[in-house]
């Protein structure tokens, strides 16, 4: 798993000296297949072990800020509007209206003709905003059109991509396809981060959820991404443990440290704490923090702010007390 | 900041430990005539509680008690009707739970997370799964018969799973039984006697007599037992076969191990890791069938040693009841200090020592995990069985130098094979004298599978259909 660098011409964008692997369909596709496989009922079962560790007290309360600060709120839908973005945004950067010490969202994730709106709310705050783009959430869509969408939601002013990969090409095992549209968006990103969600309910195996993890470091992502949560399955704790040791792994082959974003069916705060769990013995503590762990979802904020309150209060509120924003 | 876990202790009010125990038989706790001795708490020092000493007539009176019961009452007992007692005490042991799980680690030091999730459910399957044995038994295979009163003498490692795996199996053939717990282990045991009386079992039935070698002996050596199960050293397993040796007792010993925990190149590597450390730091070690040699071949040596070191450096080592505890107190001073013993031996034989990094508490007793490189077949930490946290690193080139490794060693009680390879695990499954073979796995027990040792790892089976063997006959007794 040593990259074998130093050919001569170096892809822009490609990270860590992955050349000579990337260099031709069967070079790529030696290496993936090379990469050590993932037995199942054992990744599951050590996943299902680290979510019995019970975080409590002063730990518990830790994880529940970080894991606010780490929320990517999220609004994905058809009948989304400018006034539903604002509120979202609004949201995003004061949670808890009635607490000043709550800290704010990672960012907002929108669909690419909402970054503009959400741009605007957000000023500099500080919440990013991130948006969707190539033909979310199938990608089937031509490259350049992928591309326009891409340059379109950077030029409003996204913060961040999360692109899907196409799983059409992956799966029929045209990995250079993939890598190659992950470089050109990646490209087209400009100074906005890229996330390269893999659709892992798609995906369906471990050991593909691995390969596509390398596939999209080499390209240059900056963070891997479970699921557009379109799609079922979505994001679960021994995926997200996979793809964290794949990003452990990469640190440890090329120095380069590659962000993680499970997306998509976390809805509690007890999830999210085996999955910060996770973080944290897997991947390792320089991992827990928003700019190398998200989460994708919307209604867990409401959640993480219960469950604050409760511990800064001793007592539960009702879901009238939180906004449904 | 860092994620630091606050203290998670689960709470021991739910148990309710006596100042003194007495043993159990015929149904009752009576008194013993020897010289009681204290039971501590192994990461504390803290002395629980005084327990009885059965003498040689204390025993006696247990074996003529469990005697009884067997030709009026448990024998005559239609199977269907033994069963219902095992189904009783099974779900008592799980209505119960918690309290028996924080019990076992006070007074084993294993961590709670392993007697909740492990030690105990186990212990109830074994009784479910036997209960539903107890009226069929003219399917085992073994005949019909009980054999009558059944001595049985257990480790301290696994205290209740180990009375389970003894008792559940020969209550449901028909027979009775004398059993003595560990001596630094006997509350379980005991707590169990009192679950007895719960499920209204026969008195007599089951006796529990606690002590040391003496009082095993005595269980061993009486004349009117017909059947001897035990588990623990090899050592006293020799004593225990001379003694019954011209005898018409029946014998099984489950004795130690020294198993090979062998992966291949093409392994799910980060899988194969964390098998290692359940194979060698489950249960700080003590486990007769931990995989205590690893052996690894070359071309992964050190990618697999680099994630080992590693994960080693996550495991929480501490208060056995914390709920993030991985890696418990050893369970006694004899122990620690033949785990210390072997350890100087192996950097004496110039084996490469290494543990992570961890603070371990002023009281109790407590060994590091512990891993040995360049370890050869030469040295004693590859021969003797250490029981404890502590890991010998093998290596190998091909799969017939693997199996010749895995094979050159007095024991045989179990092995473990990594690889992707579906037929290679089949091949060295095929070759390599152990009792049990994990594939791509390490550590898992199920009442259904038969468990026991080749060689020096001693004889008989234990669990599923094979574990009624010990306990039936097909002639008259």
């Amino acid at each position: 798993m040593t990259p074998t660098s130093t050919t001569a011409s170096a892809s822009s964008a490609a990270a860590g000296g992955f050349d000579d692997v990337t260099a031709s369909e069967s070079s790529l596709r030696r290496f993936l297949h090379g990469l050590p496989g993932v037995d199942q009922v054992g990744a599951e079962a050590r996943a299902a072990s680290l979510g019995t560790r019970s975080i409590k007290t002063t730990a518990k309360a830790y994880a529940i800020d970080l894991a606010i600060r780490m929320v990517d709120l999220t609004t994905l839908e058809g009948q989304d509007t400018p006034g539903k973005v604002r509120a979202l945004a609004s949201k995003a950067m004061r949670p808890d209206p009635a607490d000043p010490s709550c800290p704010p969202a990672a960012a907002v994730c929108v669909y690419p003709d909402m970054v503009g709106v959400a741009k605007e709310t957000l000023g500099s705050s500080g919440v990013n905003v991130a948006a969707v783009a190539t033909a979310f959430p199938s990608g089937r869509a031509a490259l350049d059109i992928k591309l326009a969408d891409t340059r379109d939601a950077v030029e409003a002013g996204a913060d961040e991509i999360d692109m899907v990969i196409d799983r059409g090409a992956f799966l029929s095992g045209r990995y250079l396809q993939v890598f190659e549209e992950i470089v050109a968006v990646r490209e087209a990103c400009g100074p906005a981060h890229l996330k390269v969600i893999f659709e892992t309910g798609e995906l369906q195996t471990y050991d593909n959820v691995r390969r596509a993890s390398w596939l999209a470091m080499m390209a240059g992502g900056h963070f891997i991404k479970t699921s557009t949560g379109k799609v079922q399955p979505a994001a679960t704790l021994p995926v997200t443990m996979i793809m964290l040791e794949a990003v452990r792994d990469f640190r440890a082959a090329t120095g380069q440290m590659v962000g993680v974003k499970p997306a998509g069916g976390i809805r509690s705060s007890k999830d999210a704490i085996k999955y910060l769990v996770t973080v944290n013995e897997v991947a390792g503590p320089d991992w827990l923090d928003p700019d190398w762990f998200r989460f994708g979802a919307s209604t867990l904020l409401n959640d993480l702010l219960m469950q604050r309150t409760k511990m800064t209060t001793g007592r539960y509120s009702g879901p009238d007390y939180f906004t449904l924003d | 900041m860092t994620f630091d876990y606050a203290p998670a202790p689960e709470s021991r009010a739910i148990v309710d430990i006596k100042g003194s125990y007495g043993l159990f038989v015929n149904g009752e706790f009576v008194d013993g005539s020897g010289t009681a001795f204290k039971t501590v708490n192994p990461a504390t020092e803290e002395v629980l509680a005084e327990v009885a000493e059965a003498s040689e007539a204390d025993v006696d009176a247990a074996v003529r008690a469990a005697r009884r019961a067997h030709s009026r009452v448990w024998s005559k007992m239609t199977g269907a009707e033994r069963a219902k007692y095992l189904y009783r005490i099974a779900r008592i042991i799980q209505e119960r739970g918690r309290e028996i799980a924080v019990l076992e680690s006070i007074d084993n030091g294993k961590p709670i997370k392993e007697s909740r999730d492990v030690d105990v459910p186990t212990a109830a399957a074994h009784f479910f799964y036997y209960a539903g044995w107890a009226d069929k038994l003219e399917y085992s295979g073994y005949g019909t018969t009980s054999l009558g009163v059944a001595g049985q003498v257990i480790p301290w490692n696994f205290p209740l799973l180990m009375l389970a795996w003894k008792i559940a199996p020969a209550l449901a053939a028909g027979n009775t039984v004398v059993l003595k717990p560990a001596e630094t282990t006997p509350l379980t045991a005991l707590l169990f006697a009192e679950i007895c009386q719960q499920a209204d079992l026969p008195p007599g039935v089951v006796n529990i007599v606690t002590g040391a070698g003496a009082t095993g002996q005595a269980i061993v050596a009486h004349p009117d037992v017909d059947k001897v199960a035990f588990t623990g050293s090899t050592g006293v397993g020799r004593a225990i076969a001379k003694t019954v040796a011209g005898t018409d007792k029946r014998v099984t010993l489950e004795l130690g191990g020294k198993a090979a925990n062998i992966v291949f190149d093409d392994a799910p590597i980060d899988q194969a890791v964390e098998g290692i450390v359940n194979g060698i730091f489950f249960n700080q070690g003590h486990v007769c069938c931990a995989g205590s040699r690893l052996l690894v071949q070359e071309s992964v040596a050190d990618e697999v040693l680099e994630r080992l070191k590693r994960r080693m450096g996550t495991l929480r080592v501490g208060d056995p009841l914390d709920k993030n505890t991985d890696v418990g107190a050893i369970n006694s001073p004899m122990q620690l200090a033949r785990i210390k013993e072997l350890v100087e031996v192996g950097e004496a034989e110039g084996a490469g020592r290494w543990s992570a990094a961890c603070d371990l508490p002023g009281q109790g007793f407590w060994f590091p995990p512990t891993l040995f490189t360049g370890v050869s077949q030469a040295h004693r930490i590859a021969r003797e069985e250490i029981f404890g946290p502590v890991l010998s690193v093998l290596t190998f080139r091909t799969p017939t130098e693997a199996v010749e490794k895995a094979n050159n060693t007095p024991y045989g009680l179990s092995a473990g094979i990594w690889t992707d390879k579906g037929s290679r695990i089949l091949w060295m499954a095929d070759q390599l004298r152990a009792g049990v073979v994990w594939a791509n796995t390490f550590n898992k027990f199920d009442p259904t599978s038969p468990f026991g040792g080749y060689k020096e790892s001693g004889y008989g089976r234990e669990g599923g259909r094979h574990g009624l063997e010990a306990y039936l006959t097909a002639g008259e007794r």
